[in-house]
């Protein structure tokens, strides 16, 4: 029976630790190049030779000062949960920073690892560490590492095993005045603490009088620990003694991260060699990418060229699909025919379960498994806060957060996780204009449909998949300055207030690891968005299926629902079954389309193959036309968000108020750009 | 002069960060504090923010935020 050890993962944002902690526990964290990707402790198991680890992966901050949610998390973690050791993981390619949150670790914990990972990255750019000096500056283990090398996460674990205890602890050294104060209080605290929290550390904390931290103190040293007369009065006399030194609280706190970052400087200096052009790269790519003639030009191409290789790649599959799925669909109707079954539940299997999956199979699949594995290279290559660099000006006149950026780009692949990202805006206020917006960015169980009826009825001849691209574009831009449009409208009425002031790291550019990005985004993300369809789809199928075929009074419930929708169905250039199939893809808006053909085959028309030629046929015999197409789109793009982004955000603001504002915003949106689209339309 | 002020390629030592709408804390989270060197590496297309290069890393900062950090000593 080997013994358990609690191993805390902790590190500046955006420096592989996700990478590391996948590494570890074979779990599937989604990495990414920006700061902030980790937002709750990730628990993860590995066993070695010696010991089982449990591994958890604390938020990523700069320091561990709780200036925000994220930071107290990990403090708190650090501090309270008591962890057998804590390795923090460090970016090679700039340590000195990094170091900052070693020193202010090792001031909480004992047992400390410094990981330096990116070890690569950092020879790639002429910067040599010598981990040698490192270990010895701070006196606890050092371990270098390649992030996803097996062979850098075995000496990772070799040194755990090791599990030495560290006896040249760096220890830092303050100010003269602080320094006595602390020698007054230290004892005291060491008396009452049982060695269960490092007292030098809370010494400074009750000096510092962190109220971030008073009410953990009394659960974890109970309630009478502040209030201890001993206590009270050493930590009396050391502020006395502050203040005659003339420090205030401000003072303190300054000049305990002024020391820190002096150590960290001059460790640093001590530490690393790099040459005068370790940067020169990144900084010649940012001079393209955020140039003033180039940035913005280049952002559109970037992303035509992703939606272009998406569509034009994902025509083929999608028809091959749809071909294997109309075999399948013979066969197992011979199948059920052979084994007897009723016609009412071959119909609804085959024409309502089986019709619905393959739709939502062959159509969405093939862009996803395109479009993700894209996007995620992008997003390893650290080009996206590029954007939000770009992007900041507009989004400061709307009196919101550059990040934002970065949380619609999330929301490309799913609104859901759009809002949960948008944690990486400090600004409660900002924060929601960005939730409250997301919804704006067409995710991906939007844009297959998108792509569907732009392919169907806007584009033909030569360069089909090149004009479906730029159209598909302009629908993100129309998405875009509708968000912009929203965010200002949003702050100057309910959210008023003036832009908070805003700091966001441009990492350095990486090279993205090709093969596990592809492996990566289409096991972790395709496959899980797809099952999410898929596990709504086929009890929407059948809930489809039984409406179209229960009668009441010589039509049938489906036909009675889009009936009673049809007048104001047809005000938005919409018509009752579209409407329908909106209301019913609330669970996810993949099944939208299914829904419609479902709708419309049940009366009467067409019944094999779903390729595209033969869905356009289908709508066009149920008085689709070119308006109409546009009008879906619309509706599409600005209606109201998908069940699980509703329930996400009502988790990440606590509030039913705006839950109900994030949903009825985009629906009044929605109906009022249709409806004047249309009154527009027939003005010509 | 301010940080704002600071052209792309001009290296500086940060002279005194005044405390204002909290950013104080944030940039002594990314070790921006008196006396450290600072270059400026990018302007954004539309002119504000800059990018500037501190301590290894580079952080994008607003006009607005930049005018409560004062600079001195342009280094070559």
């Amino acid at each position: 029976m080997s013994d358990n050890i609690t191993v805390a993962l902790a590190g500046n944002p955006n420096v592989g630790k996700s990478t590391i902690f996948n590494a570890l526990t074979g779990m599937k964290q989604h990495t990414g190049n920006w700061a902030g990707k980790t937002v709750d402790n990730a628990v993860g198991y590995y066993k070695s030779q010696k010991f089982c680890y449990t591994f958890v992966d604390i938020p990523g901050t700069y320091s561990l000062m709780a200036h925000s949610p994220e930071e107290e998390i990990a403090r708190n973690f650090l501090c309270f949960q008591n962890p057998d050791a804590v390795v923090v993981v460090c970016d090679a390619t700039c340590l000195e920073r990094n170091l900052n949150l070693v020193l202010q670790t090792m001031e909480i914990c004992k047992n400390v690892i410094v990981c330096v990972n990116l070890i690569d990255q950092a020879k790639a750019k002429k910067i040599t560490v010598n981990l040698e000096m490192l270990q010895k500056k701070l006196g606890v283990a050092v371990v270098g590492t390649v992030g996803h090398k097996k062979k850098s996460i075995l000496s990772l674990i070799d040194t755990l095993d090791q599990n030495t205890q560290n006896k040249n602890y760096l220890k830092i050294k303050y100010p003269k005045p602080l320094e006595t104060a602390l020698d007054i209080l230290e004892p005291k605290i060491k008396e009452h603490t049982n060695n269960n929290i490092n007292p030098r550390w809370l010494s400074l904390k009750l000096l510092e009088e962190d109220v971030t931290l008073q009410k953990q103190i009394e659960s974890f040293l109970g309630k009478g620990f502040l209030e201890n007369e001993d206590i009270k009065s050493a930590l009396k006399e050391a502020k006395t003694l502050l203040q005659t030194n003339g420090i205030t609280k401000e003072d303190l706190e300054e000049s305990i991260v002024n020391t820190i970052i002096k150590e960290a400087e001059s460790i640093t200096s001590s530490v690393i060699e790099k040459s005068p052009k370790s940067h020169s790269l990144d900084r010649k790519l940012d001079s393209i990418f955020t140039s003033r003639l180039l940035g913005f030009p280049i952002m559109l191409l970037f992303l035509g060229l992703i939606f272009w290789i998406t569509i034009s790649l994902a025509n083929y599959p999608s028809e091959l699909l749809s071909r294997f799925f109309t075999f399948l669909e013979t066969k197992l109707s011979e199948g059920m025919t052979y084994l007897g079954a009723p016609e009412w539940l071959h119909n609804c299997l085959i024409l309502g379960v089986f019709r619905t999956l393959s739709w939502v199979v062959s159509v969405m699949l093939p862009p996803m498994a395109i479009f993700f594995p894209l996007f995620t290279l992008l997003e390893d290559s650290g080009y996206l806060p590029r954007i939000a660099f770009n992007l900041d000006k507009p989004f400061k006149s709307c009196n919101a957060c550059g990040k934002q950026a970065l949380t619609m780009c999330m929301g490309f692949g799913c609104n859901a996780v759009g809002v949960t990202g948008c944690r990486i805006i400090d600004s409660k206020r900002e924060r929601l204009l960005a939730i409250l917006t997301n919804n704006l960015v067409p995710c991906n169980g939007r844009f297959p449909t998108i792509i569907a009826i732009i392919t169907m009825f806007l584009c033909f001849g030569n360069h089909q998949s090149l004009l479906s691209a730029l159209m598909l574009l302009a629908v993100i831009v129309l998405g875009v300055i509708a968000t912009f449009i929203l965010t200002k409208f949003l702050s100057v009425t309910v959210l008023k207030g003036t832009p908070s002031s805003y700091t966001l790291e441009l990492p350095p550019y990486r090279k993205p690891q090709i093969t596990k990005v592809i492996v990566r985004s289409i096991f972790d993300r395709t496959l899980f968005v797809l099952g999410r369809a898929v596990s709504v789809a086929a009890p929407a199928g059948l809930f489809i299926w039984l409406m179209a075929n229960i009668f009441v009074n010589d039509a049938s419930l489906l036909t009675h629902c889009a009936s009673f929708l049809d007048p104001f169905g047809k005000l938005l250039g919409l018509d009752g079954v579209i409407l329908l199939a909106f209301i019913l893809g609330l669970p996810a808006n993949e099944i939208v389309m299914p829904i419609i053909i479902m709708a419309y085959l049940n009366n009467g028309f067409l019944t094999e193959s779903s390729s595209l030629f033969a869905m356009r046929e289908l709508f066009v015999a149920n008085g689709w036309t070119i308006n109409t197409a546009i009008s879906v789109i619309l509706f599409s793009l600005f209606h109201w968000p998908c069940a699980t982004s509703i329930l996400t955000i009502k988790k990440e603001t606590g509030s039913i108020k705006w839950t109900a504002v994030a949903v009825l915003l985009p629906t009044v949106l929605s109906i009022l750009v249709c409806m004047v689209f249309n009154f527009v339309i027939k003005l010509f | 002069m301010n940080l704002f002020e600071l052209k792309i390629g001009q290296k500086c030592l940060i002279d005194k960060v005044y405390e204002n709408r909290n950013i104080k804390r944030r940039l002594l989270d990314i070790g921006l504090i008196e006396n450290t060197t600072v270059e400026c590496v990018g302007v954004s297309p539309l002119g504000d923010p800059k990018a500037f290069l501190i301590r290894d890393a580079v952080i994008a900062l607003r006009c607005a935020d930049c005018s409560n950090i004062l600079i001195k000593d342009l280094v070559v």
